[in-house]
């Protein structure tokens, strides 16, 4: 085991420079650590003006996402060890804009993400029951997986689509649309089949498949998006040869 | 100076200020609300809780046991009018969390199922895997973007309360992605930012849990309520503090000492018997479990380790079955972070500081003595949870209280004016404050770290598990030469855009304004209760300590303590008794 | 009323990376995408190909003797082979994706992968039997 590693670091400072530069820090190196420890490390230590966001570092509140040697991961859950001997290359994830070092712009996500109507849609008219909506296990099976997502855009970040059309709506918001659809209790999946049937939906998809790669959560959103292609096929056929029914 | 303006202001984007903003977005339709909080809503800390949330729900189950078990697992801090509406209004509020589309674990039949949890007699926590804290937060969040009332102000960092008239009437905000500093104006505020668990060096907290609303309110002159109660998580994981749930130790794991034996059973906490039984021994209430592994740490019982003295929780006898069934989540992180199969091999686990039971004083409807000033959730103290909160009522609470705050803070919206012109020039004084004492200051010669490594040495010396008069007195003055040394410090980073050292340096400003406030608490409280104990008082002390401490900002910035009984209603002030 | 903050969506400061036109042998997974994309192209021959083929039987004997001679030639036996070589690459890329798209439930649990990947290799295998049969029991 080394005593110290070489962590390259993606640097941008816009008030300074137009690009992004990289620099190199010698950091200890102890087996314990994740990628996230070495950057705590910089910033305590070294440099102070590095920035990143992270806040759990377990796993499960999806802040630190970043590229580590050109690869999405968490950086709370990428131990340095994987990595030796080095250097350990830390960038931004791919496809958003970067607003500073390792911190990438999200609003775009935020905004797929409300336009799938990612919550419990009911018929107009009908109140909730005064207990719980009933629903077996295996009802919640069939959502379950979708609804590990914590947001954290690795996939966005893998999603070459994503890179070469910006408005494609992408693998989490379908994959989170799909989870109220599979939902016993949802009665939504017509108002969202418009908008993932949409030109920037599902079709933009050529499956990839690295969304489902990179997941830390294994949500496994390419498989969500085939699947809806299916659905949303069929309910085109049925549209076309039965259009009273379809409707 | 841009100046935004709302009704209703919610600082803080977890589980309480979402459900505080859906509450006012409900009830009061014509109102706006803005939610402000310095990360993404989805990445409050409230996402990390496992275990689950408390609600009577189940026939044999009453909602006198649970609101027992509360002030009980409080040893008698409670106060008791708030347990009561707690422990009424916690079913309706989960499920309505059900109705917007959590995905509670479920019996065959479809109805909800509940989980046995530490200190509580019958069953009665709702979950979702061992991932509840994630699914609630989810389900809140996207239940809010259906509301074009809330507004949402994600990664702006609140630096002030805005105080005019004798009322908090807003906020000034760092917003990161530009730097620019922001005034927002509101008629009223509800703080919901969570506690302050990065004060000590090992915990279950996010890096995001400073106390900034405690820190906020405490500077404007509301008190902060019983902040000695400090919880200590019996089972974390050393080095990282990450937890692991209760939940595991309620599906029938064991604490084991060095020689393999479940000690709990010498500390008056039940007899050992293969199936969990309810408030006995791992099922007891976290702070005496807790002080039973400082007890077997002094036998010399306890394995050392290169980050401190560990025992093991086992968990093997419960099959790999009900683990990928019931505890997922604490396989995976054992298996991530420790590099153990719980299935096959025994998780190292030490107390690690996990919750924050005191906080901002509030009344039973959130209201804090300042008008216009509410809170909620682990940032306020009603105070329910007393002097030790039973696991899983947190999440519960966040989900009252929310509602309640947010319900207050409409009204008051909906009764007073709005804002003044001359809170803009309160706002611009901050703004050159904050540009003066840290971005465009040089040559001083303190940096973050080492003083925020102090301020962890010294809470882990004298607010840990037991303290002692000597060491928290010490700890009173370390902590001030720590505020003096504050003032010296310069940062790395001139940049205006996303500039995490300076919210890094606010954040252990806050922090050092809390931990005062902490270590003057515990030392006025010269007696033994829940999570605090003394080893100098080593006894309850109802003559004089059956009340809340409230500690005011006085004129030289360190704390004054006064107290404020406690409501008993109901429940005289018994024995704690577990295990029996 | 309040006013939000608003987002623009081109901010002076952020830095966008632009996307480089040879994105696709960055990775390996990457390339293997864009092979599996172009073997559509290899499929489509062979369409054209099987509809030539019918063509010349309904023109009669000699048309398809000529059919079979034009086959037989260096060019089109080298592409026949390179083009078996990508559907072969195509059929598995898509058999094993199969379980991705097509979720089968059996009272109430998923099937897993590995089965119905199987299943359709077996069906592969035994269209290719049945057709094999008619053939050599033709010749």
């Amino acid at each position: 085991m080394p005593a110290t590693v070489a962590l390259t670091v993606a640097r941008y400072r816009p008030e300074r420079e137009s690009e992004p530069t990289f620099e190199t820090y010698e950091i200890p190196f102890r087996k314990d650590w994740v990628v996230l420890d070495a950057l705590n490390h910089v910033k305590d230590r070294l440099d102070g003006s590095l920035s990143y966001r992270w806040s759990c570092r377990m796993g499960v509140c999806g802040s630190c996402g970043m590229k580590v040697n050109g690869v999405p991961k968490l950086t709370c859950a990428t131990f340095l060890s994987d990595y030796l001997p080095g250097p350990i290359r830390v960038e931004p994830l791919d496809y958003f804009p970067v607003v500073r070092d390792l911190v990438v712009d999200i609003t775009d996500f935020v905004r797929k993400l409300k336009q799938v109507k990612p919550w419990i849609i009911r018929e107009d008219g009908t109140s909730p029951p005064a207990g719980e909506y009933l629903q077996t296990p295996d009802q919640l099976d069939a959502y379950k997986q979708y609804s590990m997502c914590i947001n954290c855009m690795l996939c966005y970040s893998a999603c070459p689509i994503y890179g070469l059309e910006p408005s494609f709506i992408g693998p989490a918001a379908i994959a989170m649309a799909q989870r109220y659809n599979m939902d016993s209790r949802d009665q939504g999946a017509a108002e969202r089949l418009k908008i993932l049937s949409d030109h920037d939906g599902i079709w933009q998809c050529t499956f990839v498949g690295e969304c489902t790669k990179v997941c830390p959560k294994h949500v496994d959103p390419a498989g969500a998006i085939q699947q809806y292609k299916l659905t949303g096929a069929t309910h085109w056929m049925k549209s076309l040869l039965l259009p009273r029914s379809a409707r | 100076m841009d100046l935004y303006s709302a009704d209703v202001l919610v600082v803080g984007g977890g589980g309480a200020g979402l459900r505080a903003a859906i509450a006012v977005a409900e009830t009061h339709p014509s109102l706006n609300v803005a939610v402000i909080s310095k990360v993404y809503p989805m990445r409050s800390h409230t996402v990390s809780a496992e275990g689950g949330a408390a609600a009577v729900i189940k026939a044999g189950d009453s909602l006198d046991e649970h609101a027992y078990d509360t002030i009980s697992g409080g040893d008698w801090l409670s106060d008791q009018d708030a347990v009561e509406a707690f422990v009424r209004e916690a079913p309706e509020e989960m499920l309505r969390l059900e109705h917007w589309g959590c995905p509670w674990n479920r019996e065959p039949d479809g109805h909800i199922a509940v989980r046995p949890f530490g200190g509580m007699k019958i069953e009665r926590t709702w979950f979702a895997a061992d991932k509840t804290g994630f699914h609630l937060l989810h389900s809140l969040f996207q239940t809010t973007l259906k509301y074009d009332a809330i507004q949402r102000y994600d990664e702006f960092f609140v630096t002030k309360l805005l105080v005019d008239d004798g009322r908090c009437q807003g906020v000034v905000a760092i917003e990161l992605g530009t730097g620019q500093i922001r005034a927002i104006t509101a008629k009223a505020v509800i703080l919901c930012t969570g506690g302050c668990g990065k004060v000590f060096p090992f915990t279950t907290n996010a890096n995001i849990k400073n106390g900034d609303g405690m820190a906020l309110a405490y500077r404007a002159g509301a008190p902060l309520k019983d902040m000695e109660f400090v919880q200590y998580h019996p089972t974390g994981l050393p080095f990282t503090g990450i937890l692991i749930t209760e939940a595991a130790r309620a599906e029938g794991g064991w604490l084991l000492n060095k020689d393999g034996y479940r000690y709990l059973q010498d500390y008056d906490l039940g007899q050992p018997t293969p199936k969990p039984v309810l408030r006995s021994m791992e099922l007891g209430p976290r702070d005496r479990l807790s002080q039973c592994f400082v007890k077997e740490q002094e036998k010399g019982r306890t394995f050392e380790g290169p980050y401190g003295h560990y025992v093991h929780l086992d968990i093997r006898h419960l099959g790999e079955k009900l683990i990928d069934r019931k505890i997922p989540f604490v396989r995976e992180l054992c298996l991530k972070y420790v590099g153990i199969d719980p299935v096959k091999e025994l998780i190292p686990v030490r107390p690690v500081v996990h919750y924050m039971m005191g906080g901002i004083h509030t009344d039973i409807h959130g209201a804090t003595p300042l008008p216009g000033l509410y809170a909620a959730g682990e940032a306020a103290c009603v105070s329910i949870n007393g002097a030790n909160r039973l696991g899983s009522n947190s999440l519960t609470e966040i989900l009252v209280f929310g509602a309640r705050a947010g319900k207050a803070a409409a009204a008051f919206a909906t009764a007073n004016a709005g804002a003044r012109p001359s809170l803009v020039a309160q706002a611009e004084d901050e703004r050159r404050r904050l540009e003066e004492r840290f971005l465009r200051k040089r040559g001083g010669t303190e940096r973050i770290a080492p003083i925020r490594t102090e301020m962890h040495q010294i809470m882990e010396e004298s607010a840990g598990i037991y303290r002692s008069e000597t060491a928290l007195k010490e700890a009173t003055g370390r902590l001030k030469r720590l505020q003096e040394r504050f003032e010296d410090l310069s940062l790395d980073d001139d940049s205006y855009t996303f500039n995490t050292e300076l919210t890094a340096a606010l954040e252990l400003s806050y922090m050092l304004d809390v931990a005062q406030t902490i270590v003057h608490s515990a030392l006025e409280r010269r007696e033994s209760r829940g999570s605090h104990q003394r080893s100098d008082y080593p006894q309850r002390d109802d003559d004089r300590f059956l009340a809340h401490s409230l500690a005011c900002r006085a004129e030289d910035g360190s704390p004054r303590i006064d107290y404020r009984p406690v409501t008993i209603t109901r429940w005289p002030p018994g024995k704690r008794v577990y295990g029996r | 009323m309040s006013a939000g903050p608003h987002y623009t969506l081109y901010h002076p400061r952020w830095y966008r990376r632009r996307v480089s036109v040879w994105w696709w042998l960055q990775k390996r997974s990457y390339a293997a995408f864009v092979t599996r994309e172009i073997t559509s192209v290899f499929v489509a021959f062979f369409a054209v190909v099987t509809l030539w083929q019918l063509r010349a039987l309904v023109q009669g004997p000699e048309a398809y003797e000529r059919f079979l001679a034009r086959l037989q030639t260096p060019l089109f036996l080298t592409l026949n082979v390179v083009a078996l070589v990508f559907v072969l690459f195509h059929a598995i890329t898509w058999f094993n994706l199969t379980p991705k798209a097509m979720v089968v439930r059996v009272s109430g649990k998923r099937l897993p992968d590995g089965l119905i990947i199987g299943l359709n290799y077996a069906a592969w295998l035994v269209l290719s039997a049945a057709v094999a049969f008619v053939l050599l029991r033709a010749a």
